[in-house]
Formats: structure tokens, sequence, C-alpha cells
């Protein structure tokens, strides 16, 4: 008997998620290797009467999908490393005019062109860092097949809950590769959209902070006739420059993750139990560690993984405790060292943090970490 | 009887952050007679703007209402029509925010032809950000940042416009209120991108650095610069030179010739669009059967 | 499938059709023989007329490192990519190239050197260039029995567009032709000819 076989690669699955999550519009611009999610869209959205738009560049695209969110659409857009940084100013807009959005980077290396083909985990400090001024920050860096489309509805669901960009980083390799798998039914998956006002127009204010450190958001052309703008503005929408409401607004908007992190992080503990040596790893790199970290204990060394699904907002007190009971913390990324650095300043000096650091544009093999971990040993 | 400007504006908005005598104000009335003219219901409207001057004409609107990044406006407006075809996007837009930093999305907007209307407010000057020059600042005159005189050739908006693939083309000046408020009626009613060009008076900024510092007198400099159209067909560059070319530059006449309306888009984007989602769900069905 | 993992590559210039044949394999190994299995394909930064490749991991059971570390199986169907993509290969591992390349590969000798122009077989015996993909495929069938002749011709058919199945078939059985002569040779380095891609009766 033949199984009903669906091979899915990870581009694919982005597009197809998103769909199943609701999106209906998709506003976008060519770039390696991030195209595939694009092509996708442009065949499947219109099936299900949604909007593909290729736009003429990268803050167009970006542009385009805060106003068709503001008129209620679910909206994603794709892009890589060069793109990302080109739509930064317009991510700053959607932060601050609390405009849900998704941002898909499958990320490839940099500073500037770097290796358009080639594999990194270049963006994830842009993902944080990326627009000027400050703003809370949601990434989700999945592993596995199944997770990118579990991990890009819960970014639909993550951006329509706190009303804002939620950054899906990617990288090459589980971006391009394809497998057979299985996905969950999708009656059971957790949908959830943004929240809308319940008062009449006349009372609605559109950062009105009685209901919570996330307004409701009223969908354009639905009898509300509300501002919306990139510039400080009062619970009305409406510019203002006084310091105490700018202040505020700006505490709102970073606490209203802050105060949830821990109903938004999410991490994969592996073997952590008698670990004495951890791993901080996330994405494809994760998967290399796995391997290294099996190949380990069958040495006798005990070794375990903190994989992280979410990788902001972090696990703080986890990572703490982590810092201050382990032998040494080992962290495989594809960049040079981007999580290092955080991870550094909460351990101190209460453990060795151990990087490994590949911009060669070819993945971390299991064995590059295995040695780290015998070097520890 | 007096037209009731308050039934569009949102009055506690009001007084304007404009200078007194400011061009835009006029456009802006045009624009609030014109939508009045088309008997719309304000919450079937969106406003977008860019940065800059006009970008906050739309916070005194009542209808709903964006405030964007500099020169995106046109970005944002895309979307929303997309994601609402049915419903109804009027971007207001200055020299700088539409040609310079958002020129490429002008020009590409210009070509997708989807059923919009920009409004552009050129006053020859960046005014908000200190009366720096614009790519409409014409050649000679002095700016924040051409002490020495500007040497940067201008574009022409319309014709720009045109050659990408606008529509509706008109310009008019802030003196003519009424003809602004026709063509920006023809503009709601054309089903197409049209783009009008109102040449407005920075007498703050731009005026003052070139002795004409008062409404009155800039105002006047462009009254005496205005050619009508037709009879700018007829004459020779060198006499068009720093010129104001008005009227109707696409209008879909029949009579027009290939020359006058040669990349005139054969479609409206959003009907276009439709097609392909009647397409793609077709070729669905198929697949499902 | 004999072994409990089973690493495999595809290479060749852009346009050639090459990811093709890494498609139908991982989709093979799935569907009909029980097996997981992950296709990764590569593009270099032309994707006309650049190198491609694409890998395949096959394995008994779960995948964790994606990528592959030691390939049992490497095929190249141009210079460019042999030069590119010939790493990774394991002692005794089976490569097959076509003759006109430059193979250097003396150092770690694989268990199997073929050599075989499947451009030309694809053009003459199928008429279209862009059949050298299935032959490959069958091909590595008939030599490394990792798949069952029956399953790679149904992974194939299933792969191939409406109304050209009849043709994709006829390509995967020369390959699988070719991949059995390659087998059966005792020799180290097997050349195979035009003449080894006829199929007899018995195979149509």
């Amino acid at each position: 008997m033949k199984k009903t076989v669906r091979f899915y690669s990870g581009a694919e699955l982005v597009g197809k998620a998103a769909i199943d999550a609701g999106c209906s519009y998709f506003g976008g611009y060519p770039i390696t290797p991030s195209s595939e999610i694009a092509e996708y869209m442009s065949i499947h959205l219109p099936k299900h009467g949604g909007t593909y738009m290729q736009m003429e560049d990268e803050i167009a695209a970006m542009g385009s999908i805060i106003g068709a969110s503001l008129t209620g659409a679910k909206v994603l857009t794709a892009t890589s490393g060069p793109g990302f940084s080109l739509k930064q100013e317009n991510i700053g807009y959607a932060y601050m005019a609390e405009v849900p959005c998704v941002i898909c980077n499958v990320m490839r290396g940099g500073p500037s062109t770097g290796l358009p083909t080639a594999l990194a985990q270049a963006d994830i400090m842009q993902a944080k860092w990326g627009t000027h001024g400050d703003h809370p920050v949601i990434a989700l860096t999945p592993a596995y097949l199944e997770e990118i489309y579990e991990m890009t509805i819960k970014a639909f669901n993550l951006a329509e809950t706190y009303r804002m960009p939620v950054m899906l980083l990617l990288d090459e390799v589980i971006a391009h590769l394809s497998a057979a798998i299985e996905l969950p039914d999708k009656e059971l998956m957790v949908i959830k959209n943004r929240r809308k006002p319940l008062v009449p127009p006349e009372k609605y204010y559109p950062y009105d902070t009685a209901y919570g450190d996330v307004p409701p958001m009223a969908n354009f052309f639905e009898g509300y006739r509300y501002h919306v703008t990139g510039l400080s503005h009062d619970k009305t929408g409406f510019p203002t420059t006084d310091p105490d409401l700018v202040q505020a607004d700006q505490e709102r908007q970073i606490r209203k993750v802050a105060s949830k992190a821990d109903e938004i992080y999410d991490y994969e503990s592996y073997l952590m139990k008698d670990a004495k040596i951890i791993i901080f790893a996330y994405g494809s790199t994760a998967r290399a560690a796995r391997v290294a970290i099996d190949n380990a204990r069958k040495l006798g060394i005990q070794v375990g993984m903190m994989r992280f699904k979410v990788l902001w907002p972090l696990p703080e007190a986890e990572i703490l405790k982590i810092c201050s009971k382990a032998k040494a913390i080992i962290i495989p990324e594809m960049n040079m060292g981007q999580l290092s650095e955080v991870i550094e300043r909460y351990a101190a000096d209460r453990t060795k943090i151990m990087r490994i650091n590949h911009v060669g544009g070819v993945p971390i093999h299991p064995t590059d970490i295995l040695n780290v971990i015998k070097e520890v040993v | 009887m007096a037209f009731e400007y308050e039934k569009y504006l949102r009055m506690d908005k009001i007084p304007h952050l404009w200078c007194p005598g400011c061009g835009i104000g006029v456009v802006l009335k045009a624009m609030l007679r014109a939508i009045d003219n088309m008997g719309w219901d304000k919450n079937d409207i969106a406003f977008v703007s860019g940065i800059g001057c006009t970008s906050r004409a739309p916070g005194y609107i009542d209808c709903n209402t964006l405030h964007t990044t500099h020169g995106r406006a046109l970005t944002f407006a895309t979307g929303i029509k997309m994601a609402k075809p049915a419903k109804h996007v009027i971007i207001f837009s200055g020299d700088g925010d539409a040609t310079a930093i958002g020129g490429n999305h002008f020009i590409h907007a210009c070509r997708r032809n989807i059923d919009m209307t920009l409004v552009v407010v050129n006053n020859n000057t960046y005014g908000m950000t200190g009366g720096q020059h614009s790519p409409t600042t014409p050649i000679g005159y002095k700016t924040s940042t051409t002490s020495y005189g500007n040497i940067d050739p201008t574009f022409d908006i319309c014709l720009l416009a045109k050659a990408a693939g606008a529509s509706y083309v008109a310009r008019s000046t802030v003196n003519k209120g009424k003809v602004l408020e026709k063509y920006i009626t023809k503009g709601l009613e054309h089903k197409g991108f049209s783009v009008i060009v109102a040449t407005a008076n920075c007498h703050t900024q731009f005026g003052r650095k070139n002795k004409m510092g008062d409404p009155i007198s800039s105002r006047k400099w462009i009254e005496t610069r205005e050619i009508p159209l037709d009879k700018a067909r007829n004459m020779k560059a060198a006499e068009l030179e720093d010129k104001i070319i008005t009227g109707e530059f696409i209008s879909e006449e029949p009579e027009q010739t290939y020359w006058e309306n040669y990349n005139h888009p054969i479609h409206e984007y959003t009907e276009a669009y439709q097609g392909i989602i009647e397409k793609a769900q077709k070729k669905s069905e198929g697949e499902n059967k | 499938m004999k072994v409990d993992h089973y690493e495999a590559r595809f290479a060749g210039v852009g346009g050639q059709g090459v990811i093709l044949a890494g498609k139908i394999l991982a989709y093979g190994m799935v569907s009909f023989e029980g097996c997981q299995a992950i296709e990764t394909p590569t593009y270099t930064a032309q994707v006309r007329g650049g190198a491609t490749k694409v890998d395949v991991v096959i394995d008994k059971n779960h995948i964790e490192y994606p990528r592959t570390e030691n390939l049992d199986f490497f095929l190249s169907l141009h210079q460019k990519s042999l030069s590119i993509y010939y790493k990774e290969i394991k002692d005794d591992a089976i490569v097959v190239v076509d003759p006109n390349l430059n193979p250097n590969i003396p150092k770690n000798m694989p268990q199997k050197l073929v050599l075989v122009d499947l451009i030309e077989i694809a053009k003459k015996e199928m008429g279209k260039t862009l059949y050298s993909a299935v032959i490959a495929v069958g091909l590595f069938a008939g030599i490394t029995k990792i798949i069952k002749e029956s399953n790679i011709q149904k992974a194939v058919i299933d792969n191939a567009p409406k109304g050209t199945e009849m043709d994709n078939l006829k390509a995967v059985k020369i390959g699988i032709e070719l991949g059995k002569k390659a087998l059966e040779s005792k020799e180290k380095i097997v050349i195979l000819t035009i003449e080894d891609a006829k199929l007899t009766d018995s195979n149509d």
C-alpha cells in the first residue's frame, strides 16, 4: 500500500502555514534565498481570495503590508538580510503604530550583499535592534520543517495578540530542504485574531490603555475613522510631544511583551538533567548540536542542550540558572557570536562560554561541536 | 450656501499647523469639496500621507487617516487598496515626498494604474525641514541648500506621471481652487491611478529666500508663470523654461494621439487582480476534482 | 533499504534538471521504501549555467543532521559542478561522471568510477537532454540497489508531468540498464557507451 506522501520545503511551509493562519495579503520583493516564499504565495494566495503583490522594492513591500493590515488583513512579507535592512524604517513604523504583521527573514551572510546563496544566522541582532529607537521584539527560530509550519502560525498568533511585527528567522538549511512531513490537523490549530473594540466609534481610542497593554484595534473602513501615525502619539492616535505621555507609551510597548515573556518564550531541553556542559543553539545549528550531543554521550560525556524555538524574548531566569551551574556553555552560531554576547552578559564570570562561529556559508558540522565538547572535558 | 467644511474636518484638531497663507489650505479645501461632489461615505475613504507639510493634512480630515514614513505613502496606500479594492484611497503628498525619496514608489504606482488618487502639492521646496531644494526647485533659485543658486534640473511631475503610466494626470495652481476641485473630482471619478498636481506657494521657506516672502508675491510668481497646456503645445522648449503648464495631461479623450497618451495602461489593477483570483480559483477547483 | 543510512548527490549546471533527480529519489524512498529522506537543492549565484546540486540524505529513522557528511554516491553531469561539489566523498563511494570531464579523483579512489555521457544518451535515446536526470536516477537504482527497480519506476511516474509518463518510464529503464551493467562489471573504472543504453525487449 502506498502512503500518501507530500514533500514540503521549508519555504513552502511558511506560505502554507501563513494561509492556514488566515493570511490574506503578501507584499514582497524577490531576494535570494527567500524568493520561494513569494513564489508560493503568488500561486496559492489568490486561490484563497487573497492578494499577492510584488512591490517595486523592499521598502514598498513592508509599507504595503502595514497598509493591508490596517484594513484587518493578516499580512506577511518575506525577505533576506539586505532586504531586511531596507525594511527597517517601516518595521519601526509598525512597532510605533502597533500594526500586526509577520516578517520572515531567510538569513544570509553580510554585511552588504554577502553570500546570497549560502547560509547564515546573521540577522538575529538585526531582528532585535534593526530599526531605530526602542521597541519590544519577538523572533522565532524554528529548526525542523514541522516547526516551521507550527511557528509560522504562532508568529501570526503573536502578531495579532500583541499588535506588533513578529520576526520569523529561518536559515537557508531549513528553508530549502524538502522532506515528507505530516501536518497537524488544521481544525485543531489555535488561530488567534486581533482584539477589536467593543465600544462604539465615538468612545474608541486606538491606543486606549484602559483595556490593558495591548489596546483593541479597529479596522479601517469599519466606522471608527481614527488616525494612525509613526509620530509619538497619545491614546487618541494623534501626535504628542508631552514627555510623560511619550515615556509612558514607550514603557507600555516594551512591557506588553516583557510582562508576558514567560508565555512567549519557548525552548526545548535535550538531555539537560545531568548535563554539566550545556549547548545553547537555535535554528538548524541545533540539529548539528543534537548529533554532537548523542555522539558525546556515547563517550560518557554529560552534555545537554537548550534549544531556543523563540529566540527573543529569551527565558532569562532559566538561562541564569544554567549559567550558575554549568561547567561550560557552548554556543554554536552561523555568525560571529551574536547570541554569545548576550549570554556572556548573563554568565558574567560564573561559567565559561565557548563560541563556535562559522560565517563561511557552510553549516556547522556535528564534529565541529563535538570537538569543542571534548576540549571542555 | 457656503460649503460646510466642518462636515469633513476634525474640528478639535484645528487650528492647523501650516503657516498663514500657505497654499496647502487651498488644496485641502478643493479636495474636501471634491469628496463632497462624489457623495462618498467618510467611513469608506482612507487618506494616506508621507512626511512633510502635506503629510499633516490627513490628521485634520475625518476619515480613516494614515500618516506614514517619508516618501512611502503610496506603498501603504497600495496595501490598503489591494486589501479592500471597493474602498476609496486618496494620497496627499508633496514634491519632495512624492518625487525624491518616494520617486520609485511614484513611478510604480503610476505604472500599476491602481484605482487611487494622488494629490501632489508642489511648493518647490522641503518646507517642513527648513527649505532645502527639491526635485522641482527651478534652476537658479535659492534655498537653504542652494545658497549660490540651484543647478539641479527639475522634474515635471505631470510628464513623469504620464510617462510612467498614470491614466489621469492634471495640474493647476493654488490660485485656482475651483479648477483644482474640478481636477480632483475627475481624478476621484476616474477608474485608474490619477495624479493631480497643485502648484503651491511656500512663501515662508522658499519665498523668503527668493524675494517673495509673503503669500501675495509668492502666488503672483506662480500666476505669472502659468501657461495653459493648449497654448504650451505650440511653444518652443526655451519659451517654456521655468513655466508652469496647467491643464489635463491625460484624460482619456479619444482624440488624443499616441504621443499624447502613449503609455496609457490598458487596465485598472484591482480589476486585473480580480481576474487573477478567478483564474487561480478555477485552477484550484480543477486540482481538487 | 539494505543499509541504515545513505547519502547521494546529483550535480550539474542549471538547466540540466539534476534537481529533479533528487526529488524523485527522495520521493521514492519515502513512498515505497519506508525510509525518511531529506532533499536539499543548492544553487549558485547564477541559476542558469551555474553549478547546481541536490543532496539526498536517506535514513531508516529520523534524520537529525539534514546535510550530507559522507557521500555514498556522487554523480556529476558537468565539470563545473564536479569541481565545486566533489567533496565529502566516502572512500568506497560510487562516482558517476561524464567521460569528457576530468574527474581528478586519484587520491581517495572510490569503489567504482563510472564514466558515462548521460546527456548524449538522453539526446540520442530520448530526443531531449532533459531526460538525463531521470536516466541518472535509474542508473542510481541499478547500480546501488538502494531502491528497488519497480519503486524507482513508480517514483518517476508519480513525478512525471501528465502525458510524459511513458517517455519518463523509458528513460528510467535506460538508466537502470546502465546501472546494472556498471554493477556487473568487474572493473573498477567502468566506461559505458550509448550501446549499453539500448533497452532489450525484456525491459520494455
